[in-house]
């Protein structure tokens, strides 16, 4: 099972690695984790997505509740939530596959934002299926180097 | 007023009057600050005693124990210290010493990262960067680790900081507001009387207590309850003492180390209260937990530890002491008379053997004639091992305490907590009963004791052997010995007189009871060396 917990916290120094600690500490897993600041300049929301069994999941946000340093836990399952991850992807191209990889950009709404003569940056920001479809897609050609965020996710309105 | 100055100021406002700790230039504004109050401090000889010392205060005084040492390796070596409180939910403050703040990772003499090194075993912990931040810290720091599951906390005070002129310095009385911190004590009305329909209902209700009946203070009302209800109750190691030994709702001890008669009332009830008790491995592992058909109210004041290992029935979040004054305001009626006859009936079954002569003398015999003679409030600190667990199944609780490291299970943690409890509570007789592995850990503590006249009774424990460790490998390993040997003892009369303390061998059965008078009579600190066989094993007594 997997769920994405949205965790506000003090945007003080030492709080990523607190929280990050209490997951490898506890042996909890962290598929994913990104932070960033919110509106509020004092408060940071750390996206964290996780799997393990019903019990482990429960576990994870009571120990999260424990911190001092966090504010707030939301939590919520993947299929209730709009989740996004951004990955930025060089390729090595040649003249018999630029056309190919153009296509397959526009087919995955991806973009091209650098490019030299036989290497571009593409640019997409999708589920994180969609990210690996596009991994997937690219995978023929010769793939220099990957960045990606984690998952960043808030809950469904509805 | 500089920044140690406010500390200081900090700890009188609070009520604090005396600190454990080390010295080193790090936190030697602190210690200089510090002359100026009537607090008394107190030079342990290395700096994981300090913490020992301060968990022993805590527990006898039922208030946070405070203890202070220097940067780097002081912080280091205090670890274990604050590890240890951890586990047991004990609350402290503790003071490390820090380089210079503009000198903070630089690896500069002296430095360790000891928030960063501490973060798994402390409810919190501080790092100061601006001396104005010193009441709130401070203020925060005491009520973080005294209130909801307590704690140690951790204050790294650098030492410019220290240093450092504080302006204005104001100290409320009003609890800290704190966005991130409201830990629930009072229990939910809808789940207590949702519990007490099925205590109505119930034919083989159960408790089982731990430490968190102490911390929270719980131990009056908890008996009234017991009382007023007919309830039969178990012990966990850290619940021990919450009701007399020869109290008749009392069954002991459970877990793989427990009695009998205590695992199988938990076996068998069909309503059981787990309170302020982990569930943890150790007390669970003899009684067969299969909650399967057994209505299971877990209460604790930490929310995480419901459902962590056993999910319940019922789940009840708040302090002990709340809950149970909340149970004597609700009127209901049980009888479990029949029950209460069959635990009784099987209590009577069981029997020890009888005690054998092997020329030593036996362990289990020897905590009883000892508990059974101490003062009726006396303050028992067992150590690690097998003594530890002779200890807790064989003590004979009166009015007294029982501390020991449960939750870490540290070695050498008995004697530090002992002249900690001393000083706490001079007028109490203490006694830390320890293995002569352990006493090795902590001898240099009898300095200590001596120097601040805190007349601690020691017990060593003397099988030549890292007791526990090589019944472990009498079993595991088929006596391939590895490692557990004692081969050279001290000689402990010859220690015992380096240090001033008083001396006595008890190594003959028809001399013990003797030998225990002679140790008890006065109110000066001594040192027993009982002599006990090295092939005992803590399995071959349980009943
Ligand atoms: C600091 C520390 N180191 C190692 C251990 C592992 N350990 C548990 S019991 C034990 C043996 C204790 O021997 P001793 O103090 O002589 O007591 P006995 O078991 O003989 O009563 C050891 C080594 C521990 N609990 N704590």
């Amino acid at each position: 099972m997997k769920k994405i917990y949205s965790v506000l916290v003090e945007n003080r120094s030492g709080v990523l690695s607190k929280v990050a600690g209490l997951f490898s500490r506890r042996s909890f897993n962290i598929d994913s984790l990104t932070v960033g600041e919110t509106e509020d300049k004092a408060v940071s929301c750390m996206t964290i997505v996780s799997s393990g069994d019903e019990r482990t999941l429960e576990q994870i946000e009571k120990q999260l509740n424990k911190k001092l340093d966090i504010i707030r836990i939301k939590t919520f399952e993947e299929q209730m939530s709009v989740s996004r991850e951004l990955m930025l992807i060089k390729v090595k191209y040649n003249k018999s596959n630029r056309r190919e990889i153009m296509e397959t950009c526009q087919a995955m709404k991806a973009d091209i934002v650098d490019m030299s003569k036989n290497l571009m940056i593409i640019q997409i920001c999708d589920t994180p299926e969609r990210t690996r479809l596009m991994i997937k897609l690219l995978s023929g050609i010769s793939i220099v180097e990957i960045a990606r965020t984690g998952t960043l996710a808030l809950q469904k309105c509805e | 007023m500089i920044g140690a100055d406010a500390v200081i100021k900090c700890l009188v406002k609070e009520g604090v009057d005396t600190v454990f700790g080390y010295s080193g230039v790090a936190i030697d504004p602190f210690w200089n600050s510090i002359l100026e109050t009537d607090i008394k401090t107190v030079l342990v000889r290395t700096e994981q005693n300090a913490a020992h010392a301060a968990s022993g205060y805590a527990r006898t005084r039922k208030k946070v124990g405070v203890c202070a040492v220097t940067s780097g390796p002081g912080a280091t070596n205090l670890l274990t210290g604050i590890a240890t409180a951890y586990a047991d939910s004990i609350p402290l403050v503790c003071f490390t010493g820090q380089v210079d703040s503009e000198l903070i990772g630089s690896d500069v003499f002296q430095e360790a990262d000891v928030t960063g090194a501490a973060e798994s075993f402390v409810k919190y912990s501080y790092l100061v960067k601006n001396v104005k931040d010193i009441p709130r810290i401070i203020h925060e720091a005491f009520y973080i680790a005294n209130t909801g599951r307590r704690g140690p906390v951790l204050i790294d005070l650098p030492a410019d900081i220290q240093l450092a002129h504080i302006a204005d310095f104001k100290y409320t009385d009003e609890p800290p507001k704190l966005r991130t911190y409201k830990p629930t004590v009072k229990g939910n009305t809808l789940q207590i009387k949702k519990v007490t329909k099925v205590l109505e209902n119930a034919k083989r209700p159960l408790v089982c207590v731990g430490g968190g009946v102490h911390l929270s203070d719980a131990e009056e009302v908890f008996r009234k309850f017991i009382e007023k209800h007919r309830i039969p109750v178990v012990s966990t190691m850290m619940g021990l003492g919450i009701l007399p030994s020869d109290h008749p709702m009392y069954y002991g001890m459970v877990g793989n180390n427990g009695f009998q008669v205590a695992n199988r009332a938990m076996n068998e009830s069909d309503v059981l209260l787990m309170v302020g008790a982990r569930v943890a491995d150790r007390a669970v592992s003899a009684p067969d937990l299969t909650f399967e058909g057994k209505v299971l109210v877990h209460m604790d004041v930490d929310p995480a530890e419901i459902g962590k290992n056993v999910g319940p029935t019922i789940p009840i979040v708040g302090d002990a002491k709340h809950i149970f004054e909340d149970f004597m305001g609700e009127s209901f009626y049980c009888s479990h008379e029949a029950w209460i006859a069959s635990l009784n009936n099987y209590r009577t079954m069981v029997r020890r053997g009888d005690v054998k002569d092997t020329g030593f003398i036996d362990s289990p015999e020897f905590v009883r004639t000892l508990s059974g003679k101490m003062d009726d409030d006396a303050i028992y600190v067992a150590d690690v091992g097998q003594n530890q667990l002779f200890s807790c199944r064989n003590y004979i609780m009166k009015k007294g305490s029982f501390f020991t490291s449960g939750g870490m299970g540290t070695m050498g943690y008995s004697i530090p907590a002992a002249i900690g409890a001393k000083m706490a509570d001079p007028e109490r007789q203490v006694v830390a009963v320890c293995g002569d592995g352990a006493f090795q850990m902590s001898m240099m503590e009898l300095a200590t004791m001596n120097q601040y006249k805190a007349p601690v009774k020691i017990v060593v424990m003397r099988n030549n052997y890292l007791g526990l460790v090589r019944e472990h490998q009498h079993f595991t390993y088929k006596d391939n010995y590895s490692m557990v040997h004692l081969g050279s003892d001290p000689d402990l009369e010859l220690l015992s007189k380096a240090y001033g303390i008083n001396y006595i061998k008890c190594e003959k059965m028809e001399n013990m009871e003797a030998d225990i008078d002679k140790f008890l009579k006065s109110d000066e600190s001594c040192l027993m060396e009982v002599m006990t066989d090295p092939t005992e094993t803590v399995a071959g007594t349980i009943a």
